[in-house]
């Protein structure tokens, strides 16, 4: 037990040491940015002494360390400074789309894993049939079109021509529990379509790969049905790479859905970004990156912890 | 009700490889009563585990059955439903396999996947099952009975989880199990106690067994009958002191004289000889893990020195020490009286030349992309200079000496080789190098009885011609006896003992070489009973 502790542990330290170099390398690919911050801001009809007072105010006169210090510990606190465009506290912008993101992100995973799995494990159960290759060439069909392209054929469907579901998912204030539900199902919808064949066809290969190993051959001569070969004796020992494709997928969830948020107009944190970007708002790029970085970084130690809890070679020792 | 279990008819199975079916199974016949043992015997590709399965109307993926019939007790397992055939599978007819480690589902608990069986067969209760499994864990001598249940595979040693899976193959009292060779993958000391166990539970439930084995002093404990196969065809059926006392067949003849190898005793080595290889205090380690503990001991030129021990004794590990694979972290060895540096890559090339191996699997070991004239030609050409024309004629010459023509072998790739001629090769490459000493790395263990004793002449053949000196590391005691001149037994990283081979094979012994050697199955089929009783009278 100590030992596990031990792995999770170290697990733990590494990733918090990874997140530590992606923040400085986030930082100083700012600084390297060519140009005086100042001077962008002002633009260049500014006189140097409001250029120079527009530093000091910004604390570009210190020194790079205690700058990147100071920013990553005011990150550290949820305090990510000002955004350069309008001068509002970055978390009061960040805080309430990052939440929608997380929200749009749950409401498709609660659709697409059950989903994904369970196809991914009827298509090990009934490998070769026709189900199978259904399921195969469908999905493979989803995933080969770009997300905006299936977001507009939603719309166009499900929206425009049936009117069952809104084209527009501008939630904004107050909505209740089913009318979020209800105006976001589109998006969620999309991602569910552009994620699920990824994870199925990693379930279903995983499991096809221990399909020959002579403890499923041995439950087969134990007289058990085929159903509980998959689901007693495969399923346990594919957990790791089906939990790390489940990972990799929701990282995309957070970090990789601009696009589809600009399609339905989401107020989510990809807009936020890609505003930000075309605002030239560094501050709140940078903020961003980061926060995108730490998810990543946290699915993917969730992963790696969950692959070890689900081992018995490693949770109990000999 | 008659008293016939199991009666198969002209049985055939048909493999699939290269998209056509090839006949693995020609038509076999097998009839087995209730309560009684037959223990098959083979070479590898004989089709005994084929028969094994087809015993319970399956196939392995890629095989089918394609003629004759399976009846058991009453039932045509050919012309069953898939459901069917799964009610009787587990419960009336179980299989014990070879490997129990690989059979095992490590994600489970040994409890949880013996109780499986008669809960999804509805035999008896989860509850009731875990009971059952106590009181057959005991009698089996499992340590802690009543708590090992709860342990997953990998927290159980080898012996012990063959012996789980026996119990777990009782598991529904079936009439019928299938033993596909249960004790190949064990040391002979564990060996025995899953043999014994096997018995035990066989006779006290009245259970009829088909005991599938290569080895026929094993089988001769087991079985009622023995039935012999070659290449899916059935040689020869007759009850087991019969067919021990008098083979009929020429084939089991000629199994049967594999046994009586054995090479002539050589005069000791002089007084004041300086010993070929010389291990001195030697202690290593694999990283923290310490393997050898202050092991010394002397190889004299031109004998052959038997290293035998269980597995984790440390007998590979000191052939690798010598080799300069693994340097010591105490200790030296010495080759002709010399020290050589510990890290074979510290050698030159002459004395590199001096140690070659020859390894336990010769189908990983040799190239499988290299014709055989790149595999042998490649030592000659980096040792001895030669190029060309020079280093191909000395490849038909070794080939020529391994009793392989060359010039049908020459030109061919590994994978257009038997197991046999794959393990020459591995000794041809040994000796291009022109050694003075070569290790032999359990090369027999991985071959057939007859092949192998090809193999132990044939190095017997050229360690006369070419004054060369072997040690011989292996777990089988039987090879011990046919070539060794002298023996050294390890145990845990250390030496037990060590000695010429008369003195290692008479008493008194040590303790430990008594047991390994007591251990050894004898083709008396009152052996087992003889063993079990002396020891139980010693406790």
């Amino acid at each position: 037990m100590i030992a596990l502790i031990q792995l999770i542990l170290s697990r733990v330290a590494l990733g918090l040491l990874t997140l530590l170099i992606v923040s400085a390398v986030i930082f100083l690919s700012v600084e390297l940015l060519p140009g005086d911050l100042a001077q962008e801001i002002l633009g260049q009809r500014a006189t140097e002494e409001s250029v120079a007072a527009m530093r000091r105010d910004l604390g570009l006169d210190r020194p790079l360390i205690e700058r990147y210090v100071s920013w990553l510990g005011g990150a550290l606190r949820g305090d990510f400074g000002v955004s350069l465009a309008n001068g509002r506290a970055i978390q009061d912008l960040i805080g309430e789309r990052f939440i929608n993101t997380l929200l749009l992100a749950a409401y498709t995973a609660s659709i697409a894993v059950p989903v994904a799995i369970s196809l991914g494990l009827a298509a090990a159960l009934y490998r070769n049939s026709i189900f199978d290759r259904m399921v195969n060439v469908t999905t493979l069909i989803t995933i080969s079109f770009p997300e905006f392209f299936v977001g507009y054929i939603l719309i166009l469907f499900l929206s425009s021509k049936l009117g069952w579901f809104p084209g527009i998912s501008n939630i904004r204030g107050d909505v209740g529990f089913f009318e979020f539900l209800y105006k976001t199902f589109l998006p969620a919808l999309t991602l569910t379509l552009v994620i699920t064949a990824h994870m199925m066809r990693m379930t279903r290969a995983a499991i096809i790969n221990l399909l020959a190993r002579p403890y499923i051959e041995m439950a087969d001569l134990k007289g058990m049905p085929r159903r509980r070969i998959i689901l007693k004796h495969a399923l346990p020992n594919a957990l790791a790479p089906i939990i790390n494709v489940i990972a990799l997928n929701m990282a995309y969830l957070i970090t990789g859905v601009v696009l589809v948020e600009v399609v339905f107009v989401y107020p989510g944190l990809g807009q936020l970004l890609v505003d930000s970007v075309s605002k030239r708002d560094v501050t709140v790029v940078q903020a961003a990156c980061l926060i995108f970085a730490s998810v990543y970084i946290i699915l993917n130690l969730t992963a790696d912890v969950l692959s070890i809890v689900t081992n018995p070679r490693l949770m109990h020792k000999k | 009700m008659s008293d016939i279990l199991l009666d198969i008819k002209g049985l055939k199975v048909e493999g699939k490889s290269a998209d056509t079916w090839q006949q693995i199974i020609n038509g076999v016949d097998l009839t087995l009563n209730r309560g009684e043992v037959i223990g098959l015997i083979g070479e590898s590709g004989a089709g005994k585990s084929t028969l094994g399965l087809a015993a319970m109307g399956y196939a392995h993926d890629g095989c089918r059955i394609s003629g004759g019939s399976v009846n058991f007790d009453g039932i045509d397992l050919l012309n069953l439903s898939s459901a069917q055939s799964r009610g009787l599978r587990g419960k009336r007819i179980a299989y014990v396999a070879q490997s129990a480690a690989a059979s095992f589902n490590p994600a489970h608990r040994i409890i949880d996947q013996y109780t499986e069986g008669p809960v999804v067969h509805k035999v008896k209760g989860r509850t009731e099952a875990k009971k059952e499994a106590e009181v057959l864990f005991e009698k089996l001598q499992l340590p802690n009975p009543h708590t090992i249940g709860f342990r997953y595979p990998h927290q159980v040693s080898g012996g012990q989880l063959q012996r789980a899976m026996t119990v777990m193959a009782m598991s529904c009292k079936p009439d019928l199990i299938i033993f596909d060779e249960p004790t190949t993958a064990l040391d002979v000391t564990t060996q025995i106690e899953v043999l014994s166990a096997i018995r035990n539970i066989v006779d006290e439930f009245n259970t009829a067994a088909i005991y599938i084995t290569h080895d026929l002093a094993v089988v001769a404990q087991m079985a009622d009958r023995i039935k012999i196969l070659l290449k899916g065809d059935q040689v020869e059926e007759a009850p087991t002191a019969e067919m021990l006392d008098a083979p009929q067949e020429e084939y089991t003849k000629s199994l049967w004289a594999v046994r009586s190898l054995k090479s002539p005793i050589k005069p000791a080595p002089a007084k004041g000889d300086v010993p070929l290889i010389q291990v001195q205090g030697v202690t290593a380690a694999y990283g923290k893990v310490p393997v050898l503990h202050d092991v010394s001991f002397d190889i004299h030129k031109g004998r052959t020195v038997a290293v035998v021990g269980e597995s984790g004794s440390g007998k590979s590990t000191a052939a690798r020490v010598i080799a300069g694979l693994l340097p010591p972290s105490e200790g030296q060895v010495l080759i002709g009286g010399e020290a050589f540096p510990t890290h074979f890559k510290q050698r030159s090339k002459a004395q590199l030349q001096q140690v070659q191996m020859i390894y336990q699997m010769a189908d990983t070991a040799l190239n499988p992309k290299q014709k055989i004239s790149e595999i042998i030609g490649r030592p000659a050409e980096y040792y001895l200079d030669l190029k060309g024309k020079a280093a191909r004629e000395r490849v038909r010459d070794l080939l020529f000496q391994i009793e392989l023509e060359p010039d049908q072998f020459i030109d061919r790739y590994p994978s257009e080789l038997s197991g046999g001629q794959k393990q020459r090769i591995g000794i041809a490459r040994a000796l291009a190098a022109e050694p003075s000493f070569i290790i032999c790395d359990e090369v027999t263990s991985a071959l057939d009885q007859l092949v192998a004793e090809g193999i132990l002449r044939l190095l017997q053949k050229l360690q006369g011609d070419l004054d060369l000196t072997y040690m011989f590391i292996t777990h089988d005691l039987a090879t011990v006896r046919a070539i060794a001149d002298d023996v050294i037994v390890m145990k845990d990283g250390a030496l037990v003992e060590m000695g010429s081979r008369e003195d290692i094979f008479a008493p008194p012994h040590p303790d430990y070489t008594e047991l390994l050697l007591s251990s050894v199955p004898q083709m008396d089929p009152n052996w087992l009973t003889t063993v079990l009783n002396g020891r139980a009278q010693e406790r």
